[in-house]
């Protein structure tokens, strides 16, 4: 027991103790604190179930564009979920069941005339392990591209600096192009697989996780250059790092049990949050 | 959202709670101290008792060693633990009001080298009644400031902010008295100068409380009403409920 906290005047305060006050806002309905005016995605009652299990429930929000938004919240809220829903990564698997929309520049990305390729050639991921494929560091960028076919090879090499600039990796790696991307450091690989990604001129770019097995000097070269990609294209990143949260976002939600419950920007969220249960996440409090 | 004064006891680190109830109890120690400090000096030259001036005057040293040992420790959790919502705002809040109760520990000093010279002075009680006046009142909001931070108490916190408006009136017409006693007698002007800074420093003790109310609003609400006019902050601060 630490000593008594209050003011030892001789005014009777002693020992007091405010009684507590509960969520203004009910436990259903999020509380969001702001309306972006240019948003890129929007999610709309969405709603998602892994075989009969509850994964995501009512959710809506927009994303603003050429920001970098953050999805927060305790393992299993269904940040990475919602995360892999934007870009229709559920669709391999047959048991998921889902209700709502998801917009992509006022298009509903489940509509029959979207192509799953096309979708995610514009909305673009990068995971939690660098995932890079097993040839060359020029290769790997230019995958994409010879995928999509009818590139020149001087194009080609172009588009490949520029992603490679753009991913801040082109000094480190441009006298050994046709070395194996696996030869790379951890977080080399890391912004190789940005590179990548970024070399198909995606519009959205998803992040899940993209520095957690990363070093933390490599943790913030990733984070600086998902500073300065924001002002090409919109960034949504899912991390357990509140502090890298806290770091490179714009605009923050936090996520709990399958469900939005605060989603404000990021300088308010982590300076004064409006709803309990927030706080209490965000300050390592037991719920 | 509101936060309660028992809020930062629940994490999950127990050390963590553990250094911010540290944290908070020698803020209130210090302003213990300070609010002795102001009383005692107030006395001095009330009870014509330079001895205990001369205390005031070495304890200072106290007071500045305790505003540089929570400096320390806000320092230290800023860095270890990189605190946010709450907890942050505690730590910013504890930094400020210790920097505001150093000062008050300076006006206390002043009040007490004042006294000194009065006392030796033999300068006789002209100005008494309005130091007892407003010292009695700037103690009452200091007291005040300190129980409003230590219970989170918004609402006495903006009593006190409101009262400092008061303090200001009747320091000035306690000034003008004062300049007429000076204009009456020639004799009178080292005195009542004497008088008037010991004034003037308890109308800055008044002014500093005034800031550790603000600071008791800026940790509960997360609202800076540093320069909100007095007169909104009813609206401002408890009409917001969110």
């Amino acid at each position: 027991m630490v000593a008594s906290r209050d003011y030892e005047g001789d005014h009777g305060a002693k020992g007091y103790v405010m009684p507590v006050k509960q969520d203004p806002a009910p436990r259903r309905g999020a509380f969001v604190d702001f309306a972006p005016e240019d948003s890129c995605l929007e999610v709309s009652g969405f709603g998602l179930r892994y075989g009969g299990k509850s994964a995501l429930r009512d959710l809506t929000l927009r994303v603003p564009r050429n920001r970098v938004t953050a999805f927060i919240g305790p393992s299993g809220c269904g940040k990475s979920t919602l995360l892999r829903a934007l870009n229709r990564l559920h669709d391999l698997n047959e048991d998921v069941r889902r209700e709502g929309e998801i917009r992509l520049e006022g298009q509903e990305i489940h509509a029959p005339e979207v192509a799953v390729a096309e979708l995610r050639r514009r909305v673009g991921m990068v995971f939690q392990a660098p995932n890079p494929f097993p040839m060359s560091i020029y290769d790997n960028v230019a995958f994409g591209l010879r995928l999509q076919g009818g590139l020149r090879k001087r194009r080609i090499d172009d588009i490949v600096e520029w992603s490679l600039r753009s991913a801040a990796l082109w000094e480190e790696v441009k006298d050994r192009l046709q070395a194996s991307a696996w030869a790379l450091s951890g977080g080399q690989q890391q912004r190789l697989v940005i590179a990548r990604t970024l070399a198909v001129e995606p519009e959205v770019l998803l992040l899940d996780e993209p520095a957690s097995a990363l070093d933390p000097i490599s943790t913030l070269k990733v984070e600086e250059l998902i500073r300065n990609l924001k002002s090409s294209l919109t960034l949504v990143l899912v991390t357990h790092n509140m502090q890298q949260a806290a770091r490179v976002s714009d605009y923050t939600a936090f996520l709990q049990d399958g469900e939005l419950v605060e989603y404000a920007p990021t300088d308010t969220l982590f300076t004064n949050p409006r709803l309990a249960r927030t706080e209490n996440y965000i300050t390592g409090r037991m719920a | 959202m509101d936060i309660t004064s028992d809020i930062h006891s629940q994490h999950i680190s127990r050390q963590f709670n553990h250094e911010l109830e540290e944290l908070k109890t020698h803020l209130m120690a210090m302003g213990g101290l300070v609010e002795k400090q102001v009383q005692d000096a107030v006395r001095a030259l009330l009870d014509g008792d330079s001895a205990l001036a001369e205390r005031v005057v070495d304890n200072d040293r106290a007071v500045n060693d305790m505003q540089i040992k929570i400096d320390d420790e806000c320092t230290q959790i800023l860095a270890r633990r990189q605190p946010a919502a709450s907890d942050l705002r505690l730590v910013l809040a504890v930094i400020r009001a210790a920097s505001d109760l150093e000062r008050i520990g300076d006006e206390a000093s002043k009040i007490a080298r004042n006294a000194v010279d009065l006392v030796e002075n033999q300068s006789g009680t002209r100005g008494f009644v309005e130091v007892r006046v407003i010292s009695e009142h700037v103690r009452k909001m200091m007291r005040d400031a300190l129980t409003a931070f230590a219970r989170f108490d918004t609402e006495l916190a903006l009593k006190v902010v409101q009262e400092d408006e008061q303090v200001d009136s009747e320091y000035q017409s306690a000034m003008r008295s004062l300049m007429t006693f000076m204009m009456e007698d020639a004799r009178a002007i080292s005195p009542v100068l004497g008088i008037m800074w010991i004034l003037r420093a308890l109308e800055r003790v008044g002014d500093h409380s005034n800031n550790l109310a603000e600071y008791v609003v800026y940790l509960v609400k997360g609202l800076d009403i540093r320069h909100t006019a007095p007169d909104d902050l009813g609206d401002e601060v408890l009409g917001d409920e969110g």
